[in-house]
């Protein structure tokens, strides 16, 4: 057993779990935090995705405690209040979710994407960096046309945040 | 997953000393070895994880001669904007291993460690005629890939470095398999100071391997059209549910053309 100490979704919170328990485990079942999901369990799929220290990693193929005096953003942690997260808000406005199973990976590796090319997105990079996200419904369309879609408003917002 | 202690090493002989601990297991990146305990495959009593130690982390580029930390990510190696004035062909190599959330995480002294034998970065370091430094003693890349993920390593020894000199030209193709994005096959060419070398994955019967034939053609004239006609005899390759050894004897031929193209372009 160990002390795992993490900051989630910018509260610090702590726990006593076994040195086997993968992250994904300790967010769903000490943190109460079931937003994140395990999809295929042998690192494939990626509907684990958090970012821990701003980089997305798959939270099922890391010890909670390899993570540990880590900060943790979980899907729960991307909203502002009431006020969807631009890549969340893109989803919903491009549909780019039918089960939903996927999206909270899809989510958090899209936003790491945009985070990474600050130059901007296209349909091709888009695509490539989407090979850990598996979306069994088969909806990439969609999920590309939000992942560009939010790409721009997040850029966008970028601007009026340096400008002011 | 059997139950497990972590150990987090501050520095690489903590690192060794805990490696005494029980039969215990180096994490770094943890990319092959936590998906191997979840299935049981791998059964570590001890984990030492590396990946906190600084001196185990960055990339040094001093004219031709290239060193990069064992601990260092396949993000890092890809992104970092020395190498790839230094050595396009392995930044470019480390920007397709796996996936994003893999890059971030999985680093060169764990790839070359496990030696997996359809790993990427085998291939490159035997292809660039590399150095691998351990905490104990410096091993050349010809003597270090020993077969199917086994090494010249010996316990308590600890990759701490790769070291190379950056060749003139070089690059890397590979045939992936679409599912698990290793190399079906996989080639890296290298044109340096001592002549051509070229280096496979993803074929061998005994992992990574030197092709003489496609060294041979490219010794006096360092162009894909030399490959013409070159033929890489299928034994010693692998037949699996993805490919005979003939089809990889093939692939063989088509990625070093390819390779070789890139290298000249």
């Amino acid at each position: 057993m160990s002390e795992i100490s993490l900051t989630v979704n910018g509260k610090r919170v702590s726990g006593a779990a076994e040195d086997r328990t993968l992250l994904v485990h300790f967010l769903r079942e000490n943190l109460g935090l079931t937003g994140t999901h395990v999809g295929c369990d042998t690192s494939q799929c990626g509907a684990c995705v958090v970012h821990v220290d701003g980089k997305a990693v798959k939270s099922c193929t890391m010890l909670a405690v390899q993570a540990s005096g880590s900060s943790v953003v979980t899907i729960e942690g991307l909203a502002d209040g009431a006020d969807l997260h631009p890549m969340q808000a893109a989803f919903k406005e491009h549909h780019g979710l039918q089960c939903g199973f996927c999206t909270p990976g899809m989510i958090m590796a899209a936003t790491d994407m945009v985070n990474r090319h600050p130059e901007g997105l296209d349909e091709a990079t888009v695509r490539a960096e989407l090979e850990g996200n598996i979306c069994r419904c088969t909806g990439y369309h969609n999920i590309v046309k939000a992942i560009l879609a939010a790409s721009e408003t997040m850029s966008s917002k970028g601007k009026v945040r340096q400008a002011a | 997953m059997y139950p497990v202690n972590y150990h987090r090493a501050a520095s690489v002989a903590d690192a060794v000393k805990l490696l005494e601990t029980g039969d215990a297991k180096l994490l770094s990146g943890g990319m092959t070895l936590i998906p191997a305990m979840k299935t049981r495959l791998a059964a570590p009593s001890d984990l030492v994880d590396l990946s906190h130690i600084e001196e185990l982390k960055g990339i040094e580029v001093a004219g031709s001669t290239i060193t990069i930390h064992a601990a260092t990510t396949h993000h890092d190696v890809a992104s970092d904007e020395k190498l790839k004035k230094a050595c396009p062909a392995l930044a470019h190599m480390a920007s397709r291993i796996g996936d994003p959330a893999v890059r971030y995480k999985g680093t060169i002294g764990g790839s070359i460690a496990n030696n997996d034998p359809a790993a990427d970065y085998p291939a490159a370091l035997l292809a660039l005629d590399a150095i691998i430094v351990t905490n104990k003693r410096e091993i050349a890349a010809d003597a270090f890939f020993a077969g199917l993920f086994e090494t010249a390593l010996e316990d308590g020894e600890i990759v701490t470095a790769v070291t190379f000199t950056a060749p003139a030209k070089a690059a890397y193709e590979k045939f992936r398999n679409p599912a698990s994005r290793y190399a079906i096959v996989g080639v890296f060419v290298a044109n340096g100071a001592d002549g051509v070398r070229v280096a496979v994955t993803g074929a061998g019967d005994s992992g990574v391997f030197r092709s003489k034939e496609i060294e041979a053609a490219l010794a006096t004239n360092f162009d894909a059209a030399a490959l013409n006609g070159v033929k890489v005899p299928a034994n010693d390759l692998m037949s699996d549910i993805h490919a005979s050894a003939d089809y990889r004897a093939n692939l063989i031929a088509v990625m070093a053309k390819r390779a070789v193209a890139a290298a000249n372009a």
